[in-house]
């Protein structure tokens, strides 16, 4: 008879070698997606909170950005900055010693100043507004204004001439290249735009020589808010950057590194700007793992009887886990698939506004791994339910 | 326990099974010393009244409930002291189960179900689709081998579950009220489909039932009530004979339905 047949076949087979039976992944997948409706409510969850926690990590990374831009843009290894800066833009003044000084250096290839500073822009048509007025000399290598769309950064070189970016046309009370407007009382007129120059504080930026930028600061020719120092090619950094410390109690001397790193930590930990960005990642990911951890619950009682016929039919603890990590793991991709392309459609509306949310690889590296390990956290409660079902009660069904 | 007149070397064997539920006040033993022995190419019958232990007894067997005291031996191997998780490989082994509610898979095929078996046993089978399939054939429905369970009849379900136990060839097979959800004629084709399943000389098969109308097929009753065996009886019993006539605790003589 063919029923013994089977038995003798199938003891064959388990000495024989083959492929492997694979149908914990092919159970796992259609649990999931036999029920429709919990698995929308799952990938919901789990959608939300990976555009929450990728808008949330975006701003941040975008806030970071904002505050370094200008730092960003410099090509300068070391940073002389006044005693006690916080951040690029919190100004005080050198006295500009520190140029020749550094100059003398062993090591250094040139040095350049950067001025900045609070300054009342008066609107042509009434009214004014606080900018900040940054000033340098990019023809002889400091800081060069970027992303010019309209007129030339050398027609900024011109009498009063001075760029603006043109998301500040509407604070500054300008329409169009070639406005003129009145910076501290002096006329100035816009010679160049630019675009996606912003700044954290969203105070506009507005770029102009540096000898311009310092009478219109009311400071000395010589005076300026920061020295940045270029080093010739195989010069120690470290050994540089002492040199220049030991000469100037009131300044001190960063690596650009660290001048970047002071300046995010002081907007971003110290102001509290950050910790409202970080708050609202961490919540995306405990909002996700608990409508995950919800779901896969439900999912799981709702097939706890075929659990216990599993358990019953002689599977393992790893082999019931497998199939629920399987789960987790499915409605991890797709919701992370579903979560990053919104995001993306995020970012790409946040383009020419002035939110700044950015999307990284890195970031939707971490993403993933977030979402995967946020879904892993959240079959721990239906891994718990599973592992305590006693195999007896398929005989109480 | 009974000799039954096969002088096979048993392939289960229980000594003195004891159950107790509770504690306290509360204790309740429901199998009070049980011994037996299931030997191959038998079909044996359980039968006893509503808490008369049947089911207690059946998982005790299947090594999915511990026993209170006494030993158990499956297919040589003692489960006195055995994890959980080296009963269930056990039971992956050497144990095939038969539900009352069938218990299939509802998002897999009857195929599918078949072939869970083997995965659940883990290893590498060469043609796992060709032994699920031989399962299914055997129980003839090869032609049903793609359609969930929801598409299948009463009976049809029962025999995917008989395949689903066959395919990993189990030294020893539990059937908990096999018929109980089918009618006459679907009852009577899954206790024939058992009963030739049970002739199979490397393995035992026990059916706990109600069912009067299969006792035919049995080659052996056991009797328990309250606890206890209260007959064994391994005489050929004509379809329709009180099974156990004039022995001691014997309801079915009583004109008890069991």
């Amino acid at each position: 008879m063919a029923v013994d047949a089977t038995g003798a076949a199938a003891k064959q087979g388990k000495n024989g070698k083959g492929k492997r039976v694979r149908m914990a992944p092919k159970l796992a997948y259609r649990n999931l997606f036999h029920d429709k409706m919990s698995l929308t409510v799952t990938l919901i969850g789990i959608v939300f909170s990976v555009v929450l926690v990728a808008v949330q990590c975006g701003l941040f990374l975008g806030a970071q950005r904002s505050i370094a831009r200008v730092i960003d843009q410099t090509n300068a290894d070391i940073w002389i900055v006044p005693l006690g800066t916080k951040s690029f833009d919190d100004p005080s003044l050198l006295d500009g010693r520190e140029k020749y000084a550094a100059l003398a250096m062993p090591g250094v290839k040139s040095v350049e100043q950067i001025n900045i500073g609070f300054s009342r822009w008066r609107k042509p048509n009434g009214g004014s507004t606080t900018v900040l007025l940054v000033g340098s000399n990019w023809i002889t290598g400091g800081l060069r204004p970027w992303n010019i769309i309209e007129g030339s950064v050398d027609a900024i070189t011109a009498p009063k001439g001075v760029a603006v970016d043109k998301s500040y046309f509407k604070d500054l009370g300008i329409t169009a290249l070639g406005d003129s407007a009145e910076i501290n009382g002096m006329t100035v007129t816009v010679k160049a735009v630019s675009t996606g120059v912003r700044s954290f504080t969203t105070l506009p930026f507005v770029f102009t020589t540096l000898g311009r930028s310092q009478r219109m600061l009311g400071s000395k020719t010589k005076e300026s808010a920061y020295t940045l120092v270029t080093l010739k090619p195989g010069a120690d950094i470290e050994e540089v950057k002492q040199n220049i410390a030991t000469r100037f109690a009131d300044a001190e001397v960063l690596t650009t590194a660290e001048f970047r790193s002071r300046s995010i930590n002081y907007w971003m930990f110290q102001t509290g700007a950050g910790a409202g960005l970080i708050a609202g990642a961490i919540l995306g990911v405990i909002v996700g793992i608990v409508i995950v951890a919800q779901t896969l619950y439900a999912s799981t009682k709702d097939h706890l009887n075929e659990f216990a016929t599993l358990r019953a039919l002689g599977a393992s603890s790893g082999y019931i886990i497998q199939v629920i990590l399987l789960q987790a793991l499915v409605s991890a991709f797709i919701g992370y698939l579903l979560g990053i392309s919104l995001s993306l459609l995020v970012v790409s509306a946040a383009k020419g506004t002035t939110l700044n949310v950015v999307m990284t690889p890195e970031l939707a590296l971490m993403l993933f791994g977030l979402t995967i390990g946020m879904c892993m956290l959240a079959a721990i409660s239906a891994i718990f339910k599973v592992i305590r079902i006693d195999p007896a009660s398929v005989f109480s069904r | 326990m009974s000799g039954t007149g096969n002088n096979r070397s048993p392939l289960l064997v229980a000594r003195n099974i004891k159950k107790v539920f509770g504690s306290g006040d509360g204790e309740v033993e429901v199998l009070k010393g049980i011994d037996l022995d299931l030997r191959p190419g038998e079909l044996t019958l359980l039968m006893g009244p509503s808490g008369s232990g049947k089911t207690t007894l059946l998982s005790i067997l299947g090594c999915i409930l511990g026993q209170t005291s006494g030993e158990l031996e499956i297919a040589g191997h003692p489960t006195k002291g055995l994890s959980p998780d080296q009963l269930a490989k056990l039971r992956c082994e050497h144990v095939g189960f038969v539900f009352q509610s069938y218990n299939l898979f509802p998002t897999l095929t009857a195929l599918e179900n078949v072939m869970l078996t083997l995965d659940v046993q883990g290893g590498y089978v060469p043609d796992a689709e060709g032994i699920a399939a031989g399962a299914l054939d055997a129980v003839g429905l090869s032609h049903r081998a793609n359609a969930y369970p929801s598409k299948l009849s009463g009976g049809e379900k029962q025999r995917v579950a008989m395949a689903r136990a066959l395919a990993g060839s189990p030294s020893v097979m539990l059937a908990d009220e096999p018929t109980a959800a089918l009618d006459a004629s679907n009852g009577q084709a899954v206790m024939a489909l058992l009963a030739e399943v049970s002739k199979d000389p490397t393995r035992a098969v026990l059916a706990v039932t109600h069912d009067h109308r299969i006792l035919k097929f049995a080659d052996r009753i056991i009797k328990i009530d309250d606890g206890i065996i209260a007959s064994d009886d391994n005489t050929h019993v004509e379809h329709g004979a009180p099974p156990v006539a004039g022995s001691a605790g014997s309801s079915a003589a009583a004109g008890n339905p069991l």
